[in-house]
C-alpha cells in the first residue's frame, strides 16, 4: 500500500499538450505511471507522448473512455482553479494541482468544493507525490527514490528532494513522498496527509518539512501527539533565519506580527516529542535514533 | 504589496464605503490649499484637520507621522515638519490632509484569509484605536471571529451578526454594511487584508449646525496579492518603489524572487524552500546570509547570470554560495551561466558551488575546468562559503 498513489492510479494529465505538461508527463510515463489521458481543449483526438497517450477536450470524456481516477494539472494560474473544479465535476477523487501563482482567493471557493465533492486536492503550488517503484504524480525526479518505509511530507520543492535523496543515501526507503505545497490556501495540509500515514501499514517511520508562515506545523505536531505514538517522526523547518514581513519565495512563508516563526513550530513538534534536524542531511540519523532501523 | 493609506481608502471609496473627505499633499503649500478647505468645511466640528505621514510602516503616530493643525499657517507648518522625517528608514514624500474627527468611540475591523479553515475570516472589535494584537493578548474575549462563506461570502444575515456581536449599537447597521463592504473590497481587488482601525463613531456638524453621528473608515490598511497583481492593472502604480530596495525592483524584472539581508555570504539557490535553508545552515556554520535568493524552476544560464549580478551589486558580500538541486533546472544549464557570469564580474569573490540533480555529472566536470571551488554536500557547501568570507576579511 501507499498513500494517495500507487499501480492503481489512472492518471489525467490537464495541460498535456504545454511545455512542462508535455515534459513532466514524459518523466512520468518512463517512471511507470499509468498516464491513460491528456487533456486539452481543442486537441481532442491527437496522441500525446509520441503517441502512447491520447488527448481529449474535456476531463468527462477523457475518465469516461480511460477510467481516469487521478488528474496532474499543469495549466497555467489563469485557468488552473477552473482546471480543478472540471476534475472534480468530473468524479475524479485525487487531484494534483503543479500550477505555482494562483491568486490566494481564487482558491477559497475552489476547495470548498473540491471538499463537498468528498474529493482530495493536493497543492496548488506542489511538486506532486512519489510512492517510489509504483507511480509519480508531479514533477518530483524519480531518480532521488528508494523503496522502503519512510512516509515524507513537506510544504517545499527542492528542499523536499534534498531530504528525500539524503533518505535515500542512508538507505532509508521510502513509501510515498508527498509535497503539499507552500500557497496560503491548499487542498490537504499536514495533518490530512499525517492521517493517511497513520492508516497506511506500509509507512513505518515518518519525516516532515516545514516552513517558517501559517500554523500548519503546530496543528501537525498536536495530531502526531494524539495518534501517531509509536511512529519515529523527523522533522526540519526552513526559515530560521528568514527575516520578519518578507514573503521568502513561497506565497505563504512569511512570518507576520510575530506569528509563523520557525521557533514556534520548533517548539511545538519538540514538545509533540519529535526531534527537529539542524540540516536536511541529519534526518535520516535522527529516524535512526527514534528507533527506526529501516527495512 | 502594501499600499499606503489615501489608496486603500480610495479602494473603499469605489466599493462604497464611508471615508471621510481627505486629499494628498506633496509640499507644504499642496498641504495648506487641502487645509484651507477642510478649516472652511462646515461638517468639520473640531475646527482642526490632520496631517498623516504616508509611509509603508506602522507606528507613525509614535514618531511624530500624525499631527493635528488648526489654522491654514500651522497646517502648513507641520506638512513641512512631517515631510523632513524618515520613519523607520523610510522618507515621507507624501502626507494625507483631512478633517480631524470628533471620535465618539473606536472600533476594529479587518477581513484576512485564514489559513487553517481555508476561508475568509472577519475580525471585530469594540476595542479599537490600539493594535488588534495588543487586545488579543490583554483582552481576548473582547474579539469577534466571524467567518465568510466560501461560496456565498457574507449574507445580510450573517453580517446582522457581526455587527450585533461587535456591539456597533444603533449603528448596527451601518456596521454590518461596512462589514459586506470590507468583504466586496477584499474581493474585487484580491487583496490578502483589509484592515479598519479606528473604524469609528465621529460627530460631525450637520444642517443647521446640528451634531450628527456617523460610523466611518477613519484608517485603512490594505496588503495586495502579488500573484494577482497583473489582472489589476491599475495597482502596480500604487507601489512605492521608496519601501523597496533597488534590487528588489531589479529581481523582479528578471523573475527572481531576491530579498536583501544584512550578512556577507551571497546566496543563489533553486526553490524557496531549500534557498531558506541554505540561509539557515550559512548561519548554522558561523556566517550570515547577505540575502535569499530563488532562481525558480528551469532556470537557463541568462537568469543566472542576473542573478549573480544582483548579488554582486551588494559591496558586502565577501563570498557567493551557489546551491542548485536540479529537478527541472539542468545543472548543465547552471555551471555555464556561472562561468558566464564569473568571466563578466568585475569584482573577484570566491564562490562555492554545488549542483546537485539533472545533469549534475555535465556541471561538475564545467565547474571543474573552470576550476571554480565545489562541495558534494549542503553542510560542506555552507562550511566552505563561510570559510572563504573569512579568509577575505582577514
Amino acid at each position: 500500500m501507499s498513500i494517495l498513489i500507487g499501480r492503481d492510479t489512472r492518471l489525467v494529465v490537464q495541460g498535456i499538450t504545454g511545455r512542462e505538461g508535455e515534459f513532466h508527463s514524459r518523466a512520468m510515463l518512463e517512471y511507470g505511471t499509468n498516464v491513460v489521458a491528456g487533456m486539452t481543449p481543442g486537441k481532442g483526438g491527437q496522441m500525446a507522448l509520441d503517441g502512447a497517450v491520447p488527448v481529449f477536450n474535456t476531463v468527462e470524456e477523457a475518465v469516461a473512455e480511460t477510467g481516469a481516477n487521478t488528474s496532474c494539472i499543469f495549466v497555467p494560474a489563469a485557468g488552473a482553479p477552473d482546471a480543478v473544479l472540471e476534475a472534480v465535476a468530473a468524479g475524479i477523487k485525487t487531484v494534483f494541482c503543479i500550477t505555482e501563482g494562483i491568486p490566494a482567493l481564487d482558491m477559497v471557493p475552489v476547495v470548498e468544493e473540491v471538499r463537498l465533492a468528498g474529493a482530495t486536492l493536493i497543492g496548488p503550488n506542489c511538486p506532486g507525490a512519489t510512492s517510489p517503484g509504483r507511480a509519480k504524480v508531479g514533477i518530483i525526479p524519480g531518480s532521488i527514490h528508494a523503496e522502503g518505509g519512510v512516509g515524507v511530507v513537506s510544504r517545499s520543492g527542492t528542499l523536499t528532494y534534498e531530504a528525500v535523496q539524503a533518505m535515500t543515501d542512508a538507505a532509508l526507503g521510502q513509501s510515498t513522498c508527498v509535497g503539499i505545497g507552500g500557497d496560503p490556501v491548499i487542498g490537504t495540509q499536514f495533518v490530512d496527509v499525517l492521517r493517511l500515514f497513520a492508516e497506511d501499514q506500509e509507512t513505518e517511520a515518518i519525516v516532515l518539512i516545514g516552513e517558517i508562515g501559517g500554523a500548519a506545523e503546530e496543528e501537525a505536531a498536536a495530531f502526531a501527539a494524539e495518534h501517531l505514538h509509536g511512529t519515529p517522526i523527523a522533522a526540519f523547518i526552513a526559515g530560521r533565519t528568514a527575516p520578519e514581513g518578507k514573503r521568502m519565495g513561497h506565497a505563504g512563508a512569511i512570518v507576520s506580527g510575530g506569528r509563523g516563526t520557525a521557533a514556534s513550530k520548533v517548539e511545538a513538534l519538540e514538545a509533540a516529542g519529535i526531534h527537529v534536524a539542524g540540516s536536511p542531511t541529519e534526518l535520516p540519523q535522527l529516524l535512526r535514533d527514534a528507533g527506526y532501523r529501516g527495512r | 504589496m502594501k499600499i499606503h493609506e489615501a489608496d486603500a481608502k480610495s479602494l473603499l471609496v469605489a466599493q462604497g464605503l464611508p471615508v471621510p473627505p481627505w486629499e494628498v499633499a506633496l509640499t507644504p503649500t499642496q498641504a495648506r490649499a487641502a487645509a484651507v478647505r477642510f478649516l472652511a468645511d462646515p461638517a468639520n466640528a473640531t475646527g482642526k484637520v490632520v496631517i498623516k505621514a504616508q509611509v509603508l510602516v506602522g507606528g507613525r503616530g509614535k514618531a511624530g507621522g500624525v499631527k493635528l493643525a488648526a489654522s491654514a499657517d500651522e497646517a502648513e507648518d507641520v506638512a513641512a515638519q512631517i515631510l523632513a522625517l524618515e520613519i523607520k528608514g523610510l522618507p515621507v514624500r507624501r502626507v494625507l490632509v483631512g478633517p480631524a474627527a470628533e471620535i465618539v468611540k473606536e472600533y476594529y475591523l479587518s477581513v484576512l484569509l485564514d489559513r487553517a479553515t481555508k476561508r475568509l475570516m472577519f475580525i471585530g472589535s469594540a476595542e479599537g484605536g490600539i493594535e488588534i494584537e495588543q487586545v488579543a493578548a490583554e483582552r481576548p474575549e473582547a474579539i469577534v471571529y466571524e467567518h465568510a462563506d466560501p461560496l456565498l461570502g457574507l449574507p445580510d444575515y450573517a453580517a446582522r451578526e457581526l455587527a450585533f456581536k461587535i456591539g456597533f449599537g444603533s449603528h448596527w447597521k451601518a456596521g454590518a454594511a461596512i462589514a459586506k463592504g470590507l468583504l466586496r473590497t477584499m474581493l474585487a481587488n484580491d487583496a490578502d487584508l483589509v484592515e479598519i482601525n479606528p473604524l469609528a463613531v465621529i460627530r460631525e456638524h450637520g444642517a443647521q449646525g446640528v451634531p450628527v453621528e456617523r460610523l466611518v473608515c477613519l484608517d485603512a490598511k490594505i496588503t495586495l496579492d502579488d500573484s494577482a497583481l497583473t489582472r489589476h492593472p491599475g495597482h502596480e502604480a500604487l507601489r512605492d518603489l521608496d519601501a523597496e530596495d533597488p534590487t528588489d525592483i531589479e529581481a523582479r524584472r528578471y523573475d527572481l524572487t531576491f530579498i536583501k539581508l544584512d550578512g556577507d555570504i551571497g546566496c543563489m539557490v533553486n526553490g524557496a524552500g531549500l534557498a531558506m535553508t541554505t540561509m539557515d545552515l550559512v548561519k548554522r556554520a558561523g556566517g550570515e546570509p547577505a540575502n535569499f535568493l530563488d532562481i525558480g524552476g528551469g532556470a537557463k544560464a541568462d537568469r543566472v547570470a542576473a542573478a549573480m549580478r544582483l548579488i554582486l551589486d551588494d559591496p558586502s558580500v565577501k563570498a557567493i554560495l551557489v546551491n542548485i538541486f536540479g529537478g527541472i533546472t539542468r545543472g548543465d544549464e547552471v555551471a555555464h551561466g556561472l562561468i558566464e557570469a564569473r568571466a563578466q564580474q568585475e569584482r573577484d569573490v570566491p564562490m562555492v558551488v554545488r549542483i546537485v540533480g539533472t545533469n549534475a555529472e555535465e556541471a561538475a566536470q564545467l565547474l571543474q575546468a573552470a576550476s571554480f571551488v565545489t562541495a558534494a554536500s549542503l553542510d560542506e557547501a555552507a562550511a566552505k562559503a563561510v570559510a572563504a568570507a573569512g579568509q577575505v576579511t582577514a
